[in-house]
């Protein structure tokens, strides 16, 4: 069942690309304009790389996440989704893993890459990486929760952004201080692990809230 | 021989903003019976379906599917029950056979391909199943939305206007799905302002004023 939705979110998603590709895009226009706009201080773009590119992972994943549920309401298929037999909470997290793996893992590949103009070492990059691979399925998870409490408002896009951001703050403090850490040679190891507990906390709680929120909005 | 009652409705009000529609609504469906709900726009018939098949809940009453209450069922509950909304329930993105596989694969049914263009055929789609949905018309959709309950194997279909858009042809063959479902002990109930003049062995009419 759960290999069913997230297929039926794949397929979609694989049928409308142009989506996909404007998150990306989004993601290395935003991180591309800081090398620009401060000029080659390279020891500045150092110090500054690791906020600027969680910080322009957090806004790319806000472009998708209205897309979440919105479309599935609009042609009635969200209803059927909650009166398949299964608890709701599974659906969400098919649905969340589907997110993830569309939206936020073609951020994770992109980003030692868009990384390079920061002049970040190769090691660091690695942990670029590793933090962004823990963290984004804090962002599908949290924003999920969003996604359901906006639905069928309208100017839902901007509400979300201000009920989630927030509530991002956790992982871009510690997903930011682990390749920061990397950047002046301390361990990124307890920041990493930091990351790791907030995602699985938001593993455990988010899918129920979104499953509750989803209730409510179908009403 | 009397058939065992299935689905009862008890005492229900429904209010939606702070307009009450219906109150003090009884029903007692046993297996085979044909509800045809009637009414003038507004006066709750879509919410009264969207109430009995769980996704609404109810201002005061209770519903019982087999004895027990459907909100202790809760997803045990979904298993016995289809309901078809007015809005399609088709991904424009996907091929009539891809919606179909996926919306009975949702409920725990998996059917092959084969048995998929099966259903299409004779839901009068044949030739069309590999198409997207959105290349497909407003009829053709409502059909595709419809084939689910040539599989769904579920005993109370819930239909909310889903005679829009379809050609007399169609609509023949609507009647004839349901008149073959209330034959196998199953309920159906309509939502519709058009007369299915369907035969049944049980037949009621609800009326529901503003």
């Amino acid at each position: 069942m759960l290999r069913w939705i997230v297929w039926r979110d794949l397929t979609l998603a694989w049928r409308r690309r142009a989506d996909i590709l404007s998150t990306v895009f989004f993601f290395i226009i935003v991180v591309s304009l800081f090398p620009l706009g401060i000029g080659p201080e390279t020891q500045l773009l150092r110090s500054i790389a690791p906020g600027v590119i969680w910080v322009a992972a957090l806004l790319a994943s806000m472009l998708s996440l209205n897309r979440l549920f919105a479309n599935d309401l609009q042609d009635g298929t969200l209803e059927q989704l909650l009166l398949t037999p299964q608890p709701l909470f599974l659906v969400v997290l098919g649905k969340v893993l589907a997110h993830w793996i569309v939206s936020e893992i073609p951020l994770v590949l992109i980003a030692p890459l868009v990384g390079l103009q920061f002049d970040i070492p190769g090691e660091t990059l690695l942990i670029l990486v590793v933090s962004l691979l823990v963290g984004t399925p804090v962002l599908s998870l949290i924003g999920s929760v969003g996604a359901a409490l906006t639905l069928g408002l309208r100017g839902g896009g901007v509400l979300i952004s201000i009920l989630v951001l927030p509530l991002y703050i956790p992982a871009l403090i510690f997903g930011a201080g682990a390749v920061e850490a990397s950047i002046i040679g301390a361990s990124p190891a307890p920041h990493l692990y930091l990351l790791g507990a907030f995602a699985i906390v938001s593993l455990i709680f988010s899918p129920w809230a979104t499953a509750a929120a989803l209730r409510i909005s179908l009403e | 021989m009397v058939a065992p009652t299935l689905l009862e409705v008890k005492q229900l009000g429904c209010v939606r903003g702070d307009r009450r529609l219906f109150s003090g609504l009884d029903l007692s469906l046993a297996a085979g019976t044909y509800l045809q709900v009637t009414g003038p726009n507004g006066s709750g018939k879509t919410s009264l379906l969207r109430i009995l098949c769980g996704l609404l809940a109810p201002a005061e009453g209770e519903i019982n599917w087999q004895g027990e209450n459907i909100r202790s069922l809760a997803e045990d509950y979904f298993t016995s029950v289809t309901y078809l909304g007015h809005r399609h329930n088709v991904k424009d993105e996907l091929s009539a056979i891809e919606n179909l596989r996926i919306s009975n694969a949702l409920n725990g049914i998996v059917i092959s391909k084969e048995r998929a263009r099966e259903v299409l055929t004779r839901i009068g789609l044949a030739g069309r199943e590999s198409l997207p949905a959105r290349l497909l018309s407003e009829g053709q959709r409502r059909r595709v939305a419809l084939a689910r309950l040539l599989t769904s194997g579920t005993k109370l279909w819930l239909l909310d206007e889903v005679l829009t858009s379809l050609d007399k042809g169609a609509v023949a063959l609507i009647r004839s799905l349901i008149e073959e479902h209330l034959a196998g002990g199953g309920i159906a109930i309509v939502a519709t302002h058009q007369d299915l003049s369907v035969a049944a062995g049980s037949s009621q009419r609800l009326e529901l004023a503003t």
